[in-house]
């Protein structure tokens, strides 16, 4: 419970700070305030991807279907952070470069890992029976996993005859970052996990009394 | 034919010449194949012509080709033991590796024989002169492996479900993403007459692709097929 409100605090102590502040880039104004909550969002998105694999694994090795719902819900979760990251990402691009999407890599992966989770969803809806809903989507889970290092080494190769990417401007802010950013952009880090952690604990924490209902 | 007791490679082997033979009866995946990629590279030509001088067109065109017409038929090899009932007379001969590796094999065939055709008529239609044949022989190559590998084991999972055509694609499409990419650089670089050493790169991440996706659905097959 403690931890709860200690996330609530967190992120409102955030929130105030990123909008107080003067904006950490000067030459981008007030929309490099967008970092602050763009990063986090795009790192939980690629977490929730982890956890969902992990949980694949174990359902796999261990057959408990609690670990099925668990990949699933955080997969819900990762494809909500996703589209929150693309929103804020597009932002960023208008007001920075001019359009709102270049096909730059590290835009391409964030595209390719909706893709993925829109499949898993696709595949999760397409068959009925529970027990082979679960080992199914658990497969394809750790198969687009095992794609995921590809993309990371062919995806900026290809690309990389085209613009500079994002990666130059974060570059400047994360390791330029005077100390007071960089603390408010540690502890938007650690609250979006911790929010992430938190909705995945409540989904498991009502499929577990669904099913005591289900039971009775 | 008597059934003896046999290694698991003959038994793939066996998978293998069953399929194959199923199929020169029919010739149903065979002709999903051949004509949905003619019909393409139809439309590919009306559309571009004799514009060969856009290397780059050239080589995505060629494995968007490539791409749709195994999305049409490579599916085929487990969806005809689902829908003919026979999927639990395979497993009690077959072990799900023999079988994995039998239906990879024949996909592999299917798919090698469809390019044969294919691309003849690819060069010819579209007017392309490729100047590094070796390179782009390699590319194609390892290319249709590291292809017919995932979309064995997607056709696997898809038996399984309902919507089998259009969840197919849905789910090949960002599995194969990193493959398509480097092929698509692969044959670029081989029309622009790139040598060998300056493609090993490409050639280097296609192998790779092919053994971590080969072996991965290799060990995932067994959780798919087993109920």
């Amino acid at each position: 419970m403690i931890w709860k409100i200690f996330t609530g605090f967190l992120l409102s102590a955030v929130i105030v700070a990123v909008f107080l502040m003067p904006p950490p880039q000067k030459a981008l104004g007030d929309v490099s305030r967008i970092f602050f909550f763009h990063v986090p969002v795009a790192w939980v998105a690629v977490l929730a991807f982890f956890v969902s694999m992990v949980n694949s694994i174990l359902f796999l090795s261990r057959g408990d279907m609690l670990f099925d719902i668990q990949a699933a819900s955080a997969a819900r979760l990762g494809f909500l952070f996703c589209i929150l990251a693309l929103i804020t990402g597009t932002i960023f691009a208008k007001n920075t470069w001019g359009s709102f999407w270049n096909w730059d890599p590290r835009e391409t992966s964030l595209f390719i890992l909706i893709l993925i989770y829109g499949a898993y969803f696709a595949l999760r809806s397409a068959v009925e029976i529970g027990e082979r809903k679960a080992s199914l989507s658990a497969v394809y889970s750790i198969l687009a996993f095992l794609t995921v290092p590809f993309l990371v080494f062919v995806v900026p190769r290809v690309y990389q005859s085209l613009h500079p990417t994002e990666s130059v401007i974060d570059s400047e802010l994360r390791f330029q970052l005077p100390l007071p950013y960089f603390l408010i952009f540690l502890c938007s880090i650690l609250g979006f996990t911790l929010i992430f952690i938190w909705m995945h604990k409540m989904e498991i924490f009502l499929y577990t009394i669904d099913k005591q209902i289900k039971k009775e | 034919m008597e059934i003896k007791s046999s290694s698991w490679i003959s038994k793939a082997f066996w998978v293998f010449q069953k399929d194959i033979k199923s199929e020169l009866r029919t010739r149903y995946a065979f002709n999903a194949l051949v004509m949905f990629a003619i019909v393409t590279l139809t439309a590919v030509s009306f559309a571009v012509g004799q514009f060969s001088s856009r290397p780059k067109l050239i080589s995505s065109l060629f494995w968007i080709v490539i791409f749709f017409s195994s999305m049409s038929g490579l599916a085929q090899v487990f969806i005809k033991e689902e829908e003919s009932r026979t999927v639990n007379l395979l497993k009690l001969v077959a072990s799900n590796e023999s079988i994995f590796l039998g239906k990879l094999f024949f996909n592999l065939v299917l798919l090698f024989l469809l390019e044969i055709i294919i691309i003849p008529l690819f060069l010819i239609l579209l007017g392309v002169g490729v100047k590094s044949f070796g390179l782009f022989v390699s590319v194609v190559i390892l290319g249709t492996i590291g292809l017919v590998c995932s979309t064995t084991i997607i056709a696997a999972i898809v038996a399984k479900a309902r919507v089998k055509g259009a969840l197919f694609a849905v789910l090949s499409f960002p599995i194969l993403l990193p493959l398509l990419v480097t092929a698509i650089h692969g044959t670029n670089l081989a029309i622009e007459g790139s040598k060998f050493s300056q493609g090993w790169s490409e050639l280097k991440v296609l192998i790779s692709y092919c053994v971590v996706i080969g072996v991965g659905s290799f060990l995932l097959f067994d959780f798919v097929w087993r109920e």
